[in-house]
């Protein structure tokens, strides 16, 4: 079983495509979408975690490669500063996904960006700012 | 409990440290050492054991003398990087306190506030070698002519800056839980409704206080690791109460000791320093702090061989009883529950959370230790002893 947390940006033309539909028909991959938005001047971006096969992994991600979708894993979106990190755990009370989580018994603290949905809760509750979003921001809100 | 013969004074102690001969460990280390070898046997062979802590302390700050300017100026009002300092004291002094918040934030306007940037950030930048923007305001006097006053500043040029933290190292902590039906934002993180979250904020075991949980060896002039260079204990903190309930191995239940600490800011080092933003609370600053233990006989070597699992904290609810002023404990729990990520609560399992950094903590202790070892490091005779409780 393979998992990644995926940003899909689409352009106008593929916006009507039922691309999910077939990633599920033809791809026999399974998701669960986390964020889907249209906008004004019709591009689309959607934040999903797709899981299957690696092989189908690998065939659907060049399916939606071929439809001029630009597929980005989500982990490189959402960062640590490890300088500003100072292992504290706090981020943990709010991570939803399990991507920041604690290792015992050291008790370091670890962010494990294939789990990250890129919810941003961490963002604010770090009290060392270390969580950064390279999120494209105007594109989310 | 009777006091066993002393076996070392400090003065032996610090012969050993000087010669490169000391036997130091980390108070983690040190616990497993009483656990497998007994606490006599310990003492015998274990001269220092070091601690640390590296977690948010509120009651934190730094005297700045900036230096007189041309022509002269008698401050009364002073701010750093737009934060807000203390300037009621002499004409170029003023106090810059870790939770001052910049001027222009919005606070909890927008709830929960990010709080981005206070008096703990002022205090790591100047640390960092960063430049930071000075400006004073005066109502001006004949000697003192000048009305106001702006400068970009670092902390070479500054002529004083001391630390001065009036309540440090905390010896215990609230465990927070929120029983509301909605997420809370307190000085304890994050905390979701119904129990869903259990946060504490201390190291356990390695934690300074804990080690000593009776102030036997420490006191005012107690040589310490502050921010990542050498400062001082100079007395018992705000809010040091020594009265607290303990259990039977003489650690509280509750908050007890705390110390007022002082070290020059120019020797110190930004990592162990950090500014804090908690949401929906306010600006704060992390503290690396970390004291050494002379293990003077076998009852330091008990006390400092104390395991997670004897420490006991109390389960507070942040949600109802302590905005109230009502904080009664709804459960006791240990540091090894804690650390464990799960407690039992009502007979739940609720998850914890540490604010406190367990990593760090022990890299303080570490580092201490690496510096007495190596001779750089000696240990001071306290000249006066913090308040304490009897023994039972
Ligand atoms: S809350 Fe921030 S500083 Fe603390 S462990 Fe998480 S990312 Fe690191
Ligand atoms: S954005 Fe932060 S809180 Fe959200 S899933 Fe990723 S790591 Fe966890």
């Amino acid at each position: 079983m393979y998992s990644k947390m995926l940003s899909l940006r689409f352009p106008v033309q593929v916006v009507n495509e039922p691309i999910v539909v077939n990633l599920v028909k033809d791809y026999d991959l399974s998701f669960n979408i986390l964020k889907a938005t249209v906008y004004p001047r019709q591009e689309g971006l959607m934040v999903l975690e797709l899981s299957g096969h690696k092989s189908n992994y690998l065939k659907g991600i060049k399916y939606l490669k071929g439809l001029g979708i630009d597929v980005k894993n989500i982990g490189n979106d959402i960062k640590r500063d490890d300088a500003k990190c100072f292992q504290c755990g706090a981020c943990t009370a709010v991570c939803p996904t399990g991507a920041l989580y604690i290792k015992r018994p050291e008790m370091e603290v670890i962010f494990d960006n294939s789990k990250c949905s890129a919810c941003e809760l961490c963002v604010a509750a770090c009290p060392a700012k270390a969580m950064e979003v390279n999120f494209d921001r105007i594109l989310l809100e | 409990m009777a006091i066993k013969k002393t076996t070392r004074t400090i003065e032996e102690i610090n012969k050993k440290i000087r010669s490169g001969k000391a036997v130091v460990v980390r108070a983690d280390e040190m616990t497993e050492i009483v656990k497998q070898r007994g606490a006599g046997a310990a003492a015998a062979e274990i001269d220092v054991v070091t601690t640390g802590t590296f977690s948010p302390m509120c009651s934190s700050g730094a005297f700045i003398n900036f230096g007189h300017t041309k022509p002269a100026l008698r401050a009364s009002k002073v701010w750093f990087n737009n934060v807000p300092a203390y300037g009621g004291i002499a004409a170029v002094d003023a106090y810059i306190g870790a939770t001052e918040v910049a001027e222009d934030d919005p606070l909890n306007g927008v709830y929960p506030g990010q709080f981005k940037y206070g008096g703990g950030h002022v205090i790591h930048d100047l640390i960092a070698g960063k430049k930071v923007t000075l400006r004073a305001t005066s109502y001006g006097t004949d000697c003192y002519p000048r009305k106001e006053y702006e400068k970009k500043i670092t902390l070479s040029e500054l002529p004083y800056a001391t630390m001065l933290n009036p309540r440090n190292a905390y010896q215990n902590y609230n465990c927070a839980i929120n029983l509301t039906a909605k997420t809370i934002y307190t000085y304890m993180g994050v905390l979701k409704p119904k129990a869903g979250n259990a946060n504490y904020a201390t190291a356990g075991c390695v934690s300074p206080l804990f080690n000593d949980p009776y102030y036997l060896t420490l006191g005012m002039g107690t040589r310490i690791f502050l921010g990542g260079a050498q400062g001082y204990i100079i007395g018992p903190g705000t809010q040091h109460n020594p009265n607290a309930e303990r259990a039977k191995n003489g650690t509280p239940l509750s908050g007890a000791g705390t110390l007022m600490v002082m070290g020059d800011m120019k020797q110190m080092d930004p990592k162990w320093i950090a500014g804090v933003s908690m949401l929906g609370y306010g600006c704060s600053i992390n503290i690396g702090l970390g004291v050494p233990i002379p293990i003077l006989n076998e009852d330091m070597a008990r006390f400092t061989g104390v395991a997670d699992e004897d420490i006991f904290t109390r389960v507070v609810d942040y949600g109802n009883d302590y905005p109230n002023g009502e904080s009664k404990p709804l459960a006791m729990v240990s540091y090894a529950q804690l650390k464990s990520g799960m407690i039992k609560f009502d007979g739940r399992d609720i998850p914890t959370v540490p604010l406190s950094s367990y990593v760090r903590a022990v890299e303080v202790a570490e580092i201490l230790k690496t510096w007495i070892k190596k001779g750089g490091f000696l240990l001071t005779e306290p000249q006066v002893m913090l308040p304490t409780a009897k023994k039972s």
